[in-house]
This record gives structure tokens, sequence and C-alpha cells, in this order.
């Protein structure tokens, strides 16, 4: 065993109805990230650098829930969040409630280089941007069309929404499409849930782990409203064993401290990482619905969903490289 | 079997000389805040709602780190975080960067009773508790004149007391952390279990003396410094940094179930993993076990059990 290992995703819960060409977009975007991280890890970046650098592909791309893209608070602004953390001191930073920062991880990996503190938000977080000099933007930015349109349905069906990028051509709406599947997550059928968050673990060639995720958070969400992405143990972790990054219920993730329960297990019942990701995915999500990419000190990767499909790509040292969506 | 409670007022560099005039108000304070939550078991109230209750009269007293009392940001001003979570259902709810609200933690429990959402903060969190009618006051209420002094001396000696990470950080010496003897770490929590094996905790902080406006610690965080299961109930307090990375609250909980030990062997072992003069803690089980190890040099603690068993105690951790 042994050498780098690397897993993206762009969110848990999928619609088995999301068109092909929707899919392939994804995969597309997936597979560029992914060349992008093994290509890094080739030229011998850290693990730490390697998941800033493919979570800043994965926000600036509006395909996802992320930085340029993300899902619209009640108010139809954006409020970004974004964790990242280092195995080998378990170091971490984490911000929420961005609204102007480009980035969101990287201004997350500020924090947990250049500040006293492990977590900064809202205004504070901004004033420390602003301090640091990362871009900046106007919230526009961030905004997109598609998401205009699914606050408009998620308001109509008057709930919270996780994104869902359906094309806004030849849909009737919220009802018609609740007819199609009778597959739910978090209340809502799944042709108007949509997956959200993106995320990035790394191991490096010296058997270094790390992680990240980011994301707009809930459509429709309350403004002030924190998820599990930035919350260290919830959405994000690593350690010495394993990096893991989390997507899908905030709720059921948050409750069951998923990303460090895949390192707790592994640590104290002597788990094999594939063995971890599949007994917490089974026995610690209860009614919940969620997703997470893992990979361990020695070279392996690994990914669990109980959800239907998770968008995810992975790729080791000897060559193995998968991008999947079921 | 029977009831169980534990509460704390904070874990810290407490000195041994801590003078009577500092020590006497809070070993009150803990005496009267476990009285209320001893009535409240005996009147077979819900652990939640003891727990919430015993936290508002914690906020509520001057002396610690929380509600009035709380800490400032080094703009001088105060922001509030609190966080509440049930063993059985594992509902949970926190607030952070609250600054008008009298209590925090019965902000917390509304969002995780009114909202489909468990975290709320600032400006969002603000806003709800108005929605939701709380008593909001002006900030001046929580700032007492200590307070504004502890912020003078943090700011001349040019550092935040007692959170930081490596990269920046020059060493404080340790006698230099506080002039006049007062335990800076702070944050007040409860944790309590019924004779039905129902457990809860809740954790209220103003967080950091002069702290970055925007700085979220460790209460907040479920799993960190907060963390209810079927298993056992936990409140912890110290250097929030080590309590994030260390997932402290979730970890006694995993190392109870995974190494099959008691709680107080498991509390002790998680205290003994986070780096020395880091961090406290308080836990419950559902057998009505109770635990508070600290690796720091005091912290302000009590806790009673259905027997007639109470403590009131500051330095002399029981984890040994």
């Amino acid at each position: 065993m042994g050498g780098w290992a690397i897993a993206v995703h762009g969110g848990a819960g999928v619609d088995p109805n999301l068109p092909k060409e929707r899919q392939e977009e994804a995969k597309r975007l997936l597979t560029r990230c992914l060349d992008i991280g093994i290509s890094a890890l080739r030229s011998n970046l850290s693990a730490i650098d390697v998941v800033e650098l493919v979570v800043r592909q994965l926000e600036t791309d509006p395909l996802f829930n992320s930085g340029r893209g993300s899902a619209l608070t009640e108010n139809g602004t954006v409020e970004m969040e974004a964790s990242i953390m280092d195995g080998p001191k378990r170091r971490c930073g984490a911000v929420s409630g961005l609204s102007t920062v480009k980035n969101p991880v990287s201004l997350a990996r500020l924090v947990m280089d250049k500040s006293p503190h492990s977590y900064l938000a809202f205004s504070g977080a901004e004033e420390f941007a602003k301090k640091q000099g990362v871009e900046l933007v106007d919230n526009e930015y961030f905004i997109t069309e598609d998401n205009v349109g699914m606050l408009k349905l998620a308001k109509e069906a008057n709930s919270i929404l996780f994104d869902y990028r359906i094309p806004t051509i030849g849909t009737c709406g919220a009802g018609a499409a609740a007819m199609d599947s009778p597959l739910q997550m978090n209340g809502l059928p799944i042709s108007v849930y949509a997956p959200e968050t993106v995320g990035c673990v790394v191991v490096d060639k010296e058997g270094r782990c790390a992680a990240a995720t980011s994301t707009g958070g809930l459509m429709n969400k309350m403004t002030g409203r924190i998820g599990d992405s930035p919350l260290i143990g919830s959405g994000t972790y690593a350690c010495e064993l394993c990096g893991v990054s989390c997507t899908g219920e905030g709720e059921a993730i948050i409750r069951s401290t998923l990303a460090r329960e895949v390192a707790a297990v592994m640590e104290y019942k002597g788990l094999r990482l594939h063995e971890a990701v599949d007994f917490v995915i089974k026995n610690r999500l209860d009614e919940g619905k969620a997703g997470l990419i893992a990979v361990s000190k020695n070279g392996e990767v690994a990914c669990g969903f109980n959800t239907t499909g998770m968008f995810r790509g992975c790729a080791t040292e000897d060559g193995f490289m998968e991008v999947g969506v079921w | 079997m029977g009831w169980a409670i534990a509460i704390h007022g904070g874990a810290g560099d407490i000195p041994l000389s801590l003078p009577p005039e500092k020590r006497l108000p809070r070993e009150a304070g803990l005496r009267r805040c476990l009285e209320v939550g001893i009535a409240a078991l005996k009147a077979r109230n819900h652990p939640l709602d003891v727990v919430e209750l015993v936290v508002r009269e914690l906020e509520n007293h001057p002396n610690f780190n929380a509600g009035k009392g709380s800490v400032l940001t080094t703009t001088g001003t105060v922001e509030m975080e609190a966080c509440i979570m049930d063993g059985k259902t594992m509902k949970c709810g926190a607030v952070s960067g609250v600054s008008t609200v009298v209590n925090a933690i019965s902000l917390a429990r509304l969002v995780m009773e009114k909202t489909s959402h468990i975290y709320l903060a600032f400006d969002g969190a603000e806003a709800f508790a108005r929605d939701q009618g709380l008593e909001t006051v002006e900030m001046s209420h929580f700032i007492t004149p200590e307070n504004i002094e502890r912020l003078k001396q943090a700011q001349e000696a040019d550092r935040v007391q007692i959170d930081y990470t490596q990269p920046i950080q020059k060493e404080t010496p340790k006698d230099a952390a506080v002039a006049d003897g007062d335990s800076q770490i702070g944050t007040v929590g409860c944790v309590a279990v019924d004779n039905e094996g129902n457990l809860a905790t809740a954790t209220s902080t103003g967080g950091l003396v002069n702290k970055m406006v925007g700085r979220i610690g460790d209460t907040p965080v479920i799993g960190a410094g907060t963390y209810a299961n079927h298993l056992c109930a936990v409140s912890a307090t110290g250097r929030g940094e080590a309590i994030i990375r260390g997932t402290v609250a979730r970890d006694v909980a995993a190392v109870m179930e995974f190494k099959g030990i008691s709680l107080k062997e498991a509390a002790a072992y998680v205290i003994d993993r986070v780096p020395p003069g880091t961090a406290g803690l308080i836990a419950v089980s559902s057998t009505g076990e109770i635990a508070m190890p600290f690796n720091t040099t005091g912290m302000f603690r009590a806790c009673a059990t259905e027997d007639g068993y109470s403590e009131i105690a500051i330095w002399d951790s029981t984890s040994k």
C-alpha cells in the first residue's frame, strides 16, 4: 500500500431522472478537478495544498453548489461556508457567512494559517478577508439564473430545498416533479431536492491526509443558518489516519458527527478505511441521508452514500481512476 | 439508578491563590445553580429543561463568562454563543454572534425546536430571536467592569488570551496570563440525566478575551464543546482550538462505546489526549455516573446525585 490518493465530490442525493447531459457535464467537471489534483500530487504538492487547489476549482465552476453557483438564502443572497483540515497536527480552519469572498476554502485556509482562531464568520470573516487581501467580488457574482429559478420553486414549495440543477425549460414545477419519483430527501421529493456541497480529500506520497469542504448551503435557508460543512468533525475531518469530507442532509451529518465517526472507528475499532466508511454509512445515519469521500494514510480511497447517487471521482497513484454519479 | 447533574463555570489557569473576593461569589453561584438544577430534577423535569434552566442561571450570573459577564471581543463588544443537545433524540441547537439576547441558551433551544436548522448565527440569529419574542436588551447589559479591564490587559499584552494556534504565537509565560487572578477561560455548562436515562447537555459562553470579531469557538460546534447521545452528555471548556481539533465532547462517548470503558475512564482518556492546560469537561452517563476531569490548574464545577452526594470544587481534578 502507500502512494497518493485523491477523491472529490459534488454532492450526494441525485434524482434518478437527472437528464443525461447534466450527468455528463458533472462528470466532466469532476474529471477535470481530479486531473488538477493528480497533476499537483505528481508535482509533490502536499495534501493540504492539493485539497485547497481542487476545491477552489469546484468553487469557481458554477455547476455545483459552492462559490459561484451557490444555493440562495431566503433573501436571494449567497452566504457561503467552508472548512479545511490538515491531518498531521489536526490543524483546521473554517468560515461561514461569506458573501464577497471569491474562494471560501482559501479563506478557511488563511484562518488556519494566519489567524489565532479556527473559525471566523460573517462580518468578522469578511473583515479578515479584506485584511488578508484575498480576492473579493460582489455578491451578484455568485448568483446564477438557475438558482434564482430554484429559489422560486423552493418558496412555492415552502420548504427548504437542497440545490438541484434541473433544466428550467420543460418542467412544470415542484408539484409535477413530485409525481415522478417516490424517493425523498429531507422531506422533499428527490426531483425537487438536490445535492449540495463540494469536497476533496487527499493523501500525499508522505502519507499526510487532508480534507476540505465548501458550500452555499441549503436553498431558501434562513439568513445566518450554518450547516455541517464548516463544522470540524461533522462535514470535514482529517487526522493521522484519514481525511473525510461529507455531503447530504446537514442535520443528519451534524448529529452523527459523520466525518469524525469514520476516523473514530478506524482509531478505536481498528477498522480499515473501507470497512469504516461502510460501517458509518450503514449504522450512524439512522433516517438521515448523506454521503462521504475518504482517504487513508495508506493510500486507500473510499466513498459511501445511502442516497440515490453522489457526484464523485477518485484516483490512486497506481493508476486507478473512476468518476461516477450512481 | 437516580438522577445526576453536573455544572461548570470554566476550566483554566485558576491560581490556587485566588483571593476570597473572587472565589466566594463563584462558589456561591455554583451552589445556587446546582440547587436550581437539583430542584428541577426532583420535580421530574426533563433533563433538556433542566440544563437550559441551569445554564440560564449561569448566564445571568455576572462572574462567569456567559451572558452577563461575557468577555469582550477586540472591539469591546459582546458576541455570545450557546449550544444544547438531547441525548435520546440527538436533536440539537446552536447560536453564535448573539449580542442582545439575554439568554443565548434559550435561543439555541428555539433554533432546535422551531426551525428546520441546527445553527443560526449573527444577524440571522438576532432576527430569529426577535421573531420568537425572546428577551433582548442593549449590549451594555452584558458588559462588566472586570471584563473591560481584562480586555485592556489583553490588548496591552497584545495577545488573545488562552486560545491560539502555533504559527503566529509568541509563548506567554503562565503567570502573565491573568493579572487579577481570575480564570480567563470561560464557558458555563450543565449536563443532566434523569432516572429514566434521558440525557441532555447545554453550554454557553462569551468566548475569548480580545477575540477577533466573528470568531467562533468550540461551544456551538456539536462534537467539540457539546455532545450527547444515548450513552452520555458532555460539556467541555478550555482552549477552543484544542477542543475543536480534539472533538472532545464526541470522543468521550465514542471511547465509551468503542473501548467499552466507563464514563470516568473515557473522560479521563480524552482529557489526557489534549495538550496540558487546555481543557476540562463535565459528563454524566445514562446510568448516573459523573465525571469532571480537567488538565488545567482548576475548573469551577459542582455536581450532585439523587442519593444525596454533592460537591462544589475548583481545584484537584477527580479524574486522576
